[in-house]
């Protein structure tokens, strides 16, 4: 049986006030399950990375409730746990940029953020190699990140995102930096992620050649959420 | 893995000129109390080295390192027979300036009485004691004369016979020692024309002091009472002489390197407080990150603690190693012993711990929605 990972519903955000409110977020609700790839789509200002920030309890929406694994997190603005926590032990993040700590190697930024979740010693460094390896980064774990391609830079903040195992994995535009055949290496590396390690991957992409990767897609417009169906279930209703 | 320390060794070298500009300003500090401890050691030194229990002084005054005093010379004669008393001897000291305007020569002349005291307790590095009565003299190696040299003072001449290391007067001028006979003929020299108009009379140098030694088990503070009742003298303890040369002359000299030491102290801070904030703006997108990433406040917090407190170790190593070099260089004694190295350790400590806290406060304010401004 599938497991929803997380789940928000009817949430609201506001910026600025007066003339210059802009609702970023509108009643919006959303649910992806473990295992489930789910793709964010949207043009520039439509509120995408407002939800990718309160889905990764950066930003608190005014309005609304988050549940992660079934537990309520969030609640009408109000966190109800230690978010910082929640976020070391069940998000993993991937930007547009891989955001790698410079005077850390590859390994190191890998380690960084298990020993952030007081994760140390060999089991730890194990698992910063297994995941260098995963990705393809076997021969690079002592590596710089300026001594890295920007292909490879990205796949170690991939391998640093799930070095805690979390449930969700949420990814900012991740392949805006790379060309078009790596940037569908990654779109792959996350579906395979999820279907392998049952995470639940958001990725928010303008990126429309890889749609075909993701179990769901939702697109966003003036802070409000809608689902489409998913590009293998168009393909099949258009030749209906 | 400590993320302090993996950062300063991605910036070895921007840390190594950071720390020796703090070494440059750690070692003024350093040098601020090194020179105090020096002025205090310089000016008990003659005190502890003349080992007198009573300083017999002119009447109402502090003594010779205080103000001018003077004795009858028959003093001594007269504390020889007192109960209790082993040894007392006439003690003369005053300062002479010689030299040029440019190149003046201050020397503080002691007349030692001889031929009990030939000046054999001096702590000689080079020569011996006085061997005569007259026109011999051990100088301190200050002055720059080589054994042998012969100096002009006065009428005479007088040969170099010994060599003392680090001895001078509170003022740290060097110590010249020559019989009291020769002292006198010193310090009250006039010029022909001078002596002339004064009817051919030289005047008469008196001794600064007695100073007393007493016999074994004999409380210094007894016999003191007791010549308290004695109507031309006054009648100081060693200790109480030490405290009055410490808390007359050099007390304000004190009190100025005291200042100047905190001023030191808190522009260290404010420069350390400086250094780490904007090494702390520097690294706005990794703790952002880290933030992000679910870091404990205690991990960022630590991380610029740890380089601060590794930022003053640098500039403390620097500061000692500076001193090490540069003191050996001063004009003045710079004593650095334990108490200076573990009170600057101390201070260091405590200003890179206040300084971190601008650097805090600022990576606590910073969001982990930075990262995603790019």
């Amino acid at each position: 049986m599938n497991q929803t990972v997380i789940r928000a519903e009817a949430l609201r955000k506001v910026y600025g006030e007066g003339d210059t409110e802009l609702i970023a977020l509108r009643d919006v609700s959303i649910a992806v399950e473990r295992g489930e790839v789910a793709a964010l789509l949207g043009p520039s200002g439509s509120g995408k990375s407002t939800l990718l920030t309160a889905l990764g309890f950066l930003n608190l929406p005014e309005r609304g409730k988050i549940w992660l694994d079934e537990r309520l997190v969030v609640a009408d603005g109000r966190a109800l746990a230690d978010l910082a926590a929640v976020r070391r032990t069940s998000v993993g993040f991937v930007f547009q940029k891989a955001n790698l700590i410079p005077f850390l190697t590859a390994r190191e930024n890998v380690l960084l953020a298990l020993q952030l979740n007081d994760q140390v010693g060999r089991a730890a460094d194990a698992r910063a190699r297994e995941l260098l390896g995963y990705l393809g980064l076997a021969d690079r774990v002592d590596h710089y990140p300026e001594q890295l391609s920007g292909g490879q830079q990205q796949r170690v903040a991939i391998a640093r995102a799930l070095a805690n195992r979390p449930p969700l994995l949420l990814a900012d535009e991740p392949t805006a930096a790379l060309d078009s055949h790596r940037g569908r290496d990654v779109m792959e590396l996350f579906r395979r992620i999820a279907h392998e390690q049952g995470s639940a991957v958001i990725v928010v992409t303008h990126d429309h050649r890889t749609l075909d990767v993701f179990d769901t897609i939702h697109e966003m417009e003036d802070g409000v959420l809608t689902r489409r169906p998913p590009i293998a279930q168009s393909q099949q209703e258009a030749s209906a | 893995m400590n993320l302090a320390w993996k950062d300063i060794r991605r910036q070895k070298l921007r840390f190594v000129f950071t720390g020796l500009g703090l070494g440059l300003l750690f070692s003024i500090v350093l040098a601020m109390g090194g020179i105090y401890r020096g002025m205090v050691a310089d000016a008990t030194m003659l005190i502890d080295a003349v080992g007198a229990d009573l300083w017999v002084v002119q009447r109402d005054t502090r003594g010779p390192f205080a103000e001018r005093s003077t004795v009858p010379r028959v003093l001594e004669d007269r504390l020889r027979v007192v109960d209790g008393v082993a040894s007392a001897e006439n003690f003369t000291y005053a300062t002479i300036q010689r030299g040029d305007v440019a190149h003046p020569v201050r020397i503080g002349v002691v007349g030692l009485s001889w031929p009990n005291n030939r000046g054999d307790d001096l702590p000689l590095i080079s020569g011996r004691a006085l061997g005569g009565a007259h026109r011999e003299m051990i100088v301190d190696r200050t002055l720059g004369l080589e054994l042998g040299a012969r100096v002009p003072l006065g009428d005479d001449v007088y040969e170099v016979v010994g060599i003392t290391k680090g001895f001078v007067s509170s003022g740290g001028d060097a110590l010249a020692f020559v019989t009291e006979r020769d002292a006198d003929a010193i310090l009250g020299w006039m010029a022909p024309e001078s002596r002339r108009l004064a009817g051919g009379q030289r005047p008469a140098v008196l001794p600064s002091a007695v100073v007393v030694k007493l016999l074994p088990g004999v409380r210094a503070e007894d016999v003191q009472a007791r010549l308290a009742e004695w109507p031309d003298v006054t009648v100081w303890t060693a200790g109480e002489q030490r405290d009055l040369l410490l808390r007359g002359v050099i007390d304000k000299a004190r009190q100025q390197i005291g200042l100047f030491r905190t001023l030191l102290s808190i522009v260290s801070a404010i420069i350390v407080a400086l250094i780490l904030y904007n090494m702390t703006v520097a690294k706005s997108y990794e703790i952002a990150l880290l933030k992000l990433m679910g870091a404990r406040t205690r991990v960022v917090v630590g991380m610029i603690l740890q380089q601060s407190l590794l930022l003053g170790a640098i500039g403390y190593g620097m500061a000692v190693a500076i001193g090490s070099v540069a003191f050996e260089q001063f004009p003045r004694r710079v004593v650095v012993g334990p108490v200076e190295l573990g009170g600057l350790a101390v201070l260091v400590a405590v200003i890179c711990v206040l300084a971190s806290v601008a650097g805090i406060v600022r990576a606590l304010r910073i969001p982990p929605t930075l990262v995603l401004a790019g």
